[in-house]
């Protein structure tokens, strides 16, 4: 039993690696645990508990009888709950919310939350990773082909999606609709796309409308192009 | 020694310093006797109430072999620990049982691990699996390739749950648990990522399998069927896309034909019989087998259908495949039928003439591998490898055939064929039809020269 117990000991010892290990009192004001715990000791053998069968969300499981193979799990999402998480923007509109922005208002968008990494000219930054966002257009059949915003993408509704949901990189979603609104108007300006006129305004409405140069650059998947037969 | 000096952040990344670093500390407070503390009641669960006391006896009573393995850690490979060498194991007792805590770790004496590919952003960057190295068709959980494009998020499965809505009858939202009373299913297959193989286009640029093929990995995965789901929600009609969102800081979307999440998409919370690693989405992730990585939303919080595409930036701006004519191609969502010699490979070094067993990896994202040829002449002649069976769609294939160099010059290739009658083709002819601007989708032949010092180089042949 005493050896058992000493390996038991220095199995514990090895375990030990997250944070809280070295803390010994734990405080009111220590953050809680973000770690699992080892399964528990149970029996006459100090076993490991297994897992428990995970339970089933759903309010009620329905008819209990041997011949319902319903599986009773789940519950229906909310539309309050679905919205605070469905966030795309389609080309047609569809999902863009609610909100408006100006290109002037674009404009001290960017240069305050995305300049430092895209450039103060959009040119991007090689160094950190950050695309180029506006010029190559008519370069994409050409050796080096210069792909942006301006140049590539088909849908004015992707650089919306796109910088709502993940930029600027260093606080990703941190901008509100109106935001993001103004800062499209900002680049698809700067892009020519659209007006540069400061009032130049972007909705879910007018958005959805911006023709984008390469719109119709994109073909559907024709592959096997090669090797097909042999 | 200082932390910083005795785990360099050059050696070792956080996760494997804050390990190390732990385990040190553990062993400086047993050494010291920590006597201020030493009648604490140790955290529930991980002490199970024994007191540091007791822990100290054990530490002392064992000496070097137990602890060695925390002291010697920061010199350890990544997930490996340092176990004394004895000078004759048939004389002394090994190491105690479960002096790993209950989860084993590999051999000090194995040091595969992924490799980065230097892109300029941290957060948005990619890791390639150690092909040259591999064994059989799984790749171990902890060198599968990772992609990411906004870090590795740490989720809690407690608060992760997943949406389901847009065109369908009735929205619902699941946890985990509920996601886990589901009925399962288990397959093995590959991920590729569709970037796998671009620096190679123009010409012969990274010097190892790992560089050049690393973006491929296979693990089986477990979970529940997406049309299970799907079934639960009720398509409304129309229904032709859904979207996949992840809960990443890139909150990473895709858009997926519903033909494919019918067919044989599964929403996986395991790989290779355990939990997902976090790098691999967990606790959720989708695996659409066949199709290019990108597609397969790792921290997968939603998916949402729709009678359209919704033409996120993954799916325009990257992951389309540019023509020479300036058309790029969209949705080439599957993965080709490729192989690739993983044995000998680039930057090795056959040490003479004589026997060896060349040996890859062969993988279609449209079925099955049928065959698979090698070439140790450049293309001239082939002869058909042995296929480890069994062969399983959409899956790596482990392929062998012997060889014995005669201290010539020689020229390896592979080549496979699918079960679909699709032949991997050479790189001129996939230029020919592509250019060199696609970035993704290289699937051609790989050749690995072997110069008559034995040294193996990646070559355009
Ligand atoms: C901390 C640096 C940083 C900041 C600030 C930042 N970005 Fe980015 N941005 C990046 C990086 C890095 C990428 C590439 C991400 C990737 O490839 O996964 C990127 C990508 C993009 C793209 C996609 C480009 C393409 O061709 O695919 C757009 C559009 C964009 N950013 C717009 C913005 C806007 C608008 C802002 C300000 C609201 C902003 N970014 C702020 C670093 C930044």
């Amino acid at each position: 039993m005493f050896t058992r117990k000493l390996s038991l000991l220095c199995t514990l010892a090895m375990a030990a690696t997250g944070p809280g290990i070295a803390q010994e009192n734990s405080s009111e004001s220590e953050p809680p645990r973000t770690v699992a715990e080892l399964p528990e000791r149970i029996g006459e053998y100090d076993e490991r508990a297994p897992m428990q069968p995970p339970a089933s969300s759903a309010q009620s499981v329905g008819d209990i009888n041997p011949d319902n193979l319903e599986f009773g799990v789940g519950q229906p999402a909310t539309d309050e709950q679905i919205a605070r998480i469905d966030i795309d923007a389609m080309p047609d509109g569809r999902g863009l919310p609610p909100g408006q922005g100006t290109y002037a208002e674009g404009e001290e968008v960017y240069s305050q939350t995305c300049a430092a990494c895209h450039g103060a000219d959009l040119e991007g930054n090689k160094d950190i990773g950050a695309p180029k966002l506006i010029g190559g257009r008519g370069t994409l059949t050409d050796a080096k082909p210069v792909k942006t915003v301006e140049s590539y993408w088909p849908y004015a509704s992707t650089l919306f999606d796109y910088v709502h949901r993940a930029m600027p990189m260093n606080a990703p979603g941190s901008l509100s609709a109106d935001e993001v609104y103004a800062v499209s108007a900002y680049v698809l300006g700067r892009a020519d796309i659209i007006s540069d006129d400061p009032d130049t305004t972007l909705d879910a409405d007018t958005l959805a409308k911006v023709k984008m140069p390469n719109a119709d650059g994109f073909v559907s998947d024709p592959r096997p192009d090669v090797g097909a037969t042999k | 020694m200082p932390r910083n000096k005795r785990f360099s952040a050059s050696r070792y990344g956080p996760t494997e310093r804050h390990m190390a670093e732990s385990l040190v500390e553990i062993e400086r407070q047993m050494l010291a006797g920590a006597p201020d503390k030493e009648d604490c009641e140790c955290k529930e669960g991980m002490f199970n109430g024994l007191t540091r006391r007791n822990m100290l006896a054990g530490g002392i009573a064992l000496g070097g072999a137990a602890f060695t393995a925390g002291q010697a850690t920061a010199d350890a490979p990544p997930g490996a620990f340092e176990h004394r060498v004895q000078p004759d194991p048939t004389k002394e007792q090994g190491r105690t049982i479960l002096d790993d805590g209950g989860y084993g770790s590999r051999s000090q004496f194995e040091n595969e691990v992924r490799w980065r590919y230097p892109t300029a952003s941290l957060d948005s960057s990619w890791s390639m699996t150690p092909l040259a190295s591999g064994h059989g068709v799984i790749t171990p959980s902890g060198l599968h390739f990772e992609r990411h494009h906004a870090g590795i998020p740490a989720i809690d499965p407690k608060t992760h749950e997943l949406i389901l809505h847009g065109m369908v009858d009735e929205p619902m939202r699941f946890t985990m648990d509920d996601i886990k009373r589901l009925p399962a299913v288990s397959r093995i297959c590959f991920i590729e990522c569709s970037g796998n193989g671009l620096t190679e286009w123009d010409e012969p640029t990274l010097k190892t399998v790992q560089g050049t093929h690393g973006l491929t990995s296979t693990s089986e995965w477990t979970g529940v069927r997406l049309s299970t789901l799907l079934e639960m929600v009720g398509l409304s009609d129309g229904a032709a896309w859904i979207l996949a969102e992840g809960a990443d800081a890139a909150v990473l979307t895709r858009s997926v034909p519903i033909d494919k999440a019918m067919d044989d998409a599964i929403v996986a919370y395991a790989q290779n019989g355990e939990a997902l690693r976090a790098e691999q989405g967990y606790p959720l992730r989708l695996l659409l087998p066949g199709y290019e990585g990108n597609t397969h939303i790792k921290w997968l919080r939603r998916l949402e259908v729709s009678d359209k595409p919704f033409m996120t930036r993954e799916e325009t701006s990257k992951y389309t495949d540019l023509m020479p004519d300036g058309m790029a191609r969209q949705f080439s969502l599957e993965m080709e039928a490729k192989s690739v010699i993983t044995f000998p490979s680039g930057a090795m070094k056959l040490p003479r003439p004589g026997f060896y067993e060349i040996t890859g990896l062969a993988w279609s994202g449209r079925g099955k591998v049928t065959k698979v040829e090698v070439s140790t002449d450049g293309g001239a002649t082939w002869r058909e490898a042995a296929l480890d069976g069994p062969v399983l769609p959409k899956c790596h294939t482990r392929f062998r055939i012997p060889w014995t160099w005669t201290g010539e010059e020689a020229v390896l290739q592979s080549r496979t064929v699918d079960e679909t009658g699709y032949v991997q083709p050479t790189l001129p002819e996939l230029v020919d039809v592509r250019g060199l601007n696609s970035v993704y989708h290289l699937n051609a032949i790989q050749s690995w020269h072997i110069a008559q010092d034995g040294e193996v180089t990646n070559v355009h042949a």
